[in-house]
């Protein structure tokens, strides 16, 4: 049986959950005694497939300047037709930006059952299972998707742990495809983070805010708590969507990744994309009124209690600390 | 510009204790309260947005139940002008694939310059209805949008990638857009407003309206099935701090201090 990766790169980087992929294909080739394929589309590429080719029995290349950019238009053209004729068993594309711009219109122009942004895949006797979250992270699902000869899954970043590459694999160079259909899509460019000013990543200590908060009123409590602590105000995604606060101060996948020496998490629920942005934080304290909250997951310390009720105290007690020693 | 909005009735779970049900199969939904999928909020309030602008009409869709009839009155009280709910006990609803299905089935016969839908469902989290009802519908769809501009017979999208990153594509129209959060403000509405809306009518569709079958609709026709749901097990769970706010306020100064934090 064959197994197919899709290769995500940008700006002349190969992303991690490449690797991620690649590791989980490695694991499900032994077991099925199948091939692990790898495809990359870019242009001046041939760099990148070599280092793929640890990863890979094969690594498919298309090197075409119409693939500078990613374009989920051009890349479902390509994709469909290497499917049909390698017929993997799986497609594994990333849950990315990226990957769900392409995967499920791919599956549905292939009519090949897709199953979106898993943890984990198995496939047994043919049939493929998953686990994926729900309700955003608070429940986990096991799931069987429609018995198939073909299948492709989208794989959530950073949940994988990528190990090293030991394979000789064999790198095959493809001709330039045709592009039949009208590509009704067009890249223009980048756009590049305001830089702010601050920058939370190199800050000690966050107190990052969550929906928790409740209103914009309750901002400046927290934004004293964490001046009292010589520290810098973060938030989750949501206090930046209000526009309570800027861009630079998010955590999480699309925002920044932060490892401060404290992080104190005040009405964060815990959701991925925001857990995945700072659980390498080297002491993570949760302050939750739900005690099932994922963010409990990750935190070091939880206190299940009203972020009202503990802030004010918080900030009053470390006044009267740093008053004593100074 | 004739605009269709897909909106989900999803339930508020972020502050609830979640339990299972009978079934095993999904969680316990009684008791929950139920509102628009957040994603779809900013989507309805795009296309008012995109009306106000350069005139039409935005029409809300939902695939549901009889429930779902408070989350389209409540886009018809924010300014959509017609809702739709395709209604019908034998669909499979926890498929995404029937739901995009159903979705083409009925956007097919009706006019229109552009579709909105949200990123992704809160509740289910898939991200697949979108897209892949732009290809079941042969339009072409950009994911993820924070911004949007129009210029002629296209349309000018930033997409969200990671990490603060955007790409601006330019698409051509008619087109399906996903719409990510923090695109815009979404109105605040009144219990008044939701009130009025209570005039305007929804008109409820039934697959056999739509000309498709209980097999296509069904378990049958679905590509996905969910076998289990469980709360997940820890992997590392917090220490819990106990007591009166001033006992945990200093313990936590106890911990901060002993790791040299302060
Ligand atoms: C493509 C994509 C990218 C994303 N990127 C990011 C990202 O970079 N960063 C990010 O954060 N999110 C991101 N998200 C959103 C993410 O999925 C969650 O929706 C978000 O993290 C939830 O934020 P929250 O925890 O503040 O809010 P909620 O999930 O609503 O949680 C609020 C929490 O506050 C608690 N609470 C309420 N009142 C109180 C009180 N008085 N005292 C104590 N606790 C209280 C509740 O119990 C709840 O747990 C992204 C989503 C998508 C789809
Ligand atoms: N039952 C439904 N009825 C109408 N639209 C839906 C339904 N479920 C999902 N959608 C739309 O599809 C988007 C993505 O959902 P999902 O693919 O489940 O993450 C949502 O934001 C809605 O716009």
């Amino acid at each position: 049986m064959e197994l197919l990766v899709l290769v995500e790169h940008r700006r002349g980087e190969i992303r991690e959950v490449t690797f991620e992929m690649l590791t989980k294909g490695r694991e499900i080739a032994q077991k099925t005694n199948s091939r692990l394929n790898t495809i990359i589309l870019g242009k001046n590429i041939r760099d990148k497939a070599e280092v793929l080719a640890r990863y890979a029995d094969r690594v498919l290349m298309i090197d075409d300047e119409r693939f500078e950019f990613f374009n989920s238009d051009l890349y479902q053209q390509v994709l469909s037709n290497i499917i049909r004729e390698v017929k993997p068993i799986l497609t594994m594309i990333g849950h990315t930006s990226y990957g769900v711009d392409l995967a499920p219109s791919l599956a549905v122009s292939l009519n090949i059952p897709l199953i979106t942004d898993c943890l984990d895949l198995d496939i047994q006797d043919g049939q493929l299972t998953a686990v994926r979250q729900m309700y955003g992270g608070k429940i986990y699902a096991r799931l069987n998707v429609r018995k198939s000869e073909s299948y492709i899954a989208t794989i959530r970043q950073g949940v994988i742990t990528a190990s090293e590459g030991n394979l000789k694999g064999e790198i095959i160079e493809l001709p330039p495809p045709d592009i039949v259909e009208p590509v009704k899509k067009k890249f223009i460019e980048y756009v590049l983070p305001k830089i702010g000013e601050v920058d939370i990543t190199s800050a000690d200590i966050l107190v990052a805010i969550g929906r928790g908060i409740k209103d914009q009123a309750n901002i400046p409590l927290a934004e004293e708590l964490a001046k009292t602590l010589g520290g810098v105000l973060a938030c989750s995604r949501p206090i930046v969507d209000k526009g309570w606060l800027p861009p630079d101060r998010q955590v999480g996948s699309s925002g920044k990744t932060v490892k401060p020496k404290l992080y104190l998490a005040l009405g964060i629920s815990g959701a991925f994309q925001h857990v995945i942005g700072m659980k390498n934080s080297q002491l993570i304290i949760a302050v939750n009124k739900d005690p099932n909250a994922p963010i409990f997951n990750v935190a070091h310390y939880g206190v299940v209690e009203d972020l009202f009720k503990i802030v004010p105290i918080l900030t009053e007690k470390i006044k009267e600390l740093k008053k004593k020693t100074s | 510009m004739e605009i269709i909005v897909c909106v989900k009735h999803v339930p508020e779970t972020a502050e609830v204790e979640l339990k299972i049900d009978k079934t095993g199969r999904d969680i316990e939904k009684s008791g929950l309260v139920f509102d628009i999928n957040e994603w779809d909020d900013y989507a309805v309030e795009e296309a008012i947005r995109i009306k106000e602008k350069l005139g039409g009409n935005v029409t809300v869709i939902t695939v549901g139940s009889e429930d779902a009839d408070s989350t389209l009155r409540k886009c018809l009280a924010k300014g959509a002008d017609k809702a739709i709910r395709i209604t019908d006990k034998r669909i499979n609803t926890s498929d995404p694939y029937i739901i995009a299905k159903i979705l083409s089935k009925t956007i097919k016969e009706m006019p229109f310059d552009l579709i909105l839908t949200g990123a992704q469902s809160s509740d289910d989290g898939y991200a697949f209805i979108g897209p892949a009802l732009a290809e079941l519908l042969d339009i072409p769809h950009v994911t993820l949008a924070k911004k949007i501009e129009f210029k002629d017979r296209s349309v000018i999208v930033n997409r969200e990638l990671e990490g603060g990153l955007e790409e601006v594509v330019e698409v051509e129209l008619p087109a399906l857009i996903t719409i990510q959060t923090g695109i815009n403000e979404p109105r605040y509405v009144s219990i008044m407003g939701i009130r009025k809306a209570m005039k305007k009518e929804i008109k409820t569709v039934s697959i056999d309206d739509l000309g498709l079958s209980e097999t296509e609709v069904g378990i049958e026709g679905s590509w996905i099935h969910v076998s289990e749901v469980y709360i997940p097990s820890i992997e590392r769970r917090a220490e819990f701090i106990r007591g009166t706010p001033e006992e945990v306020a200093s313990k936590i100064i106890e911990i901060i201090k002993s790791r040299g934090v302060i």
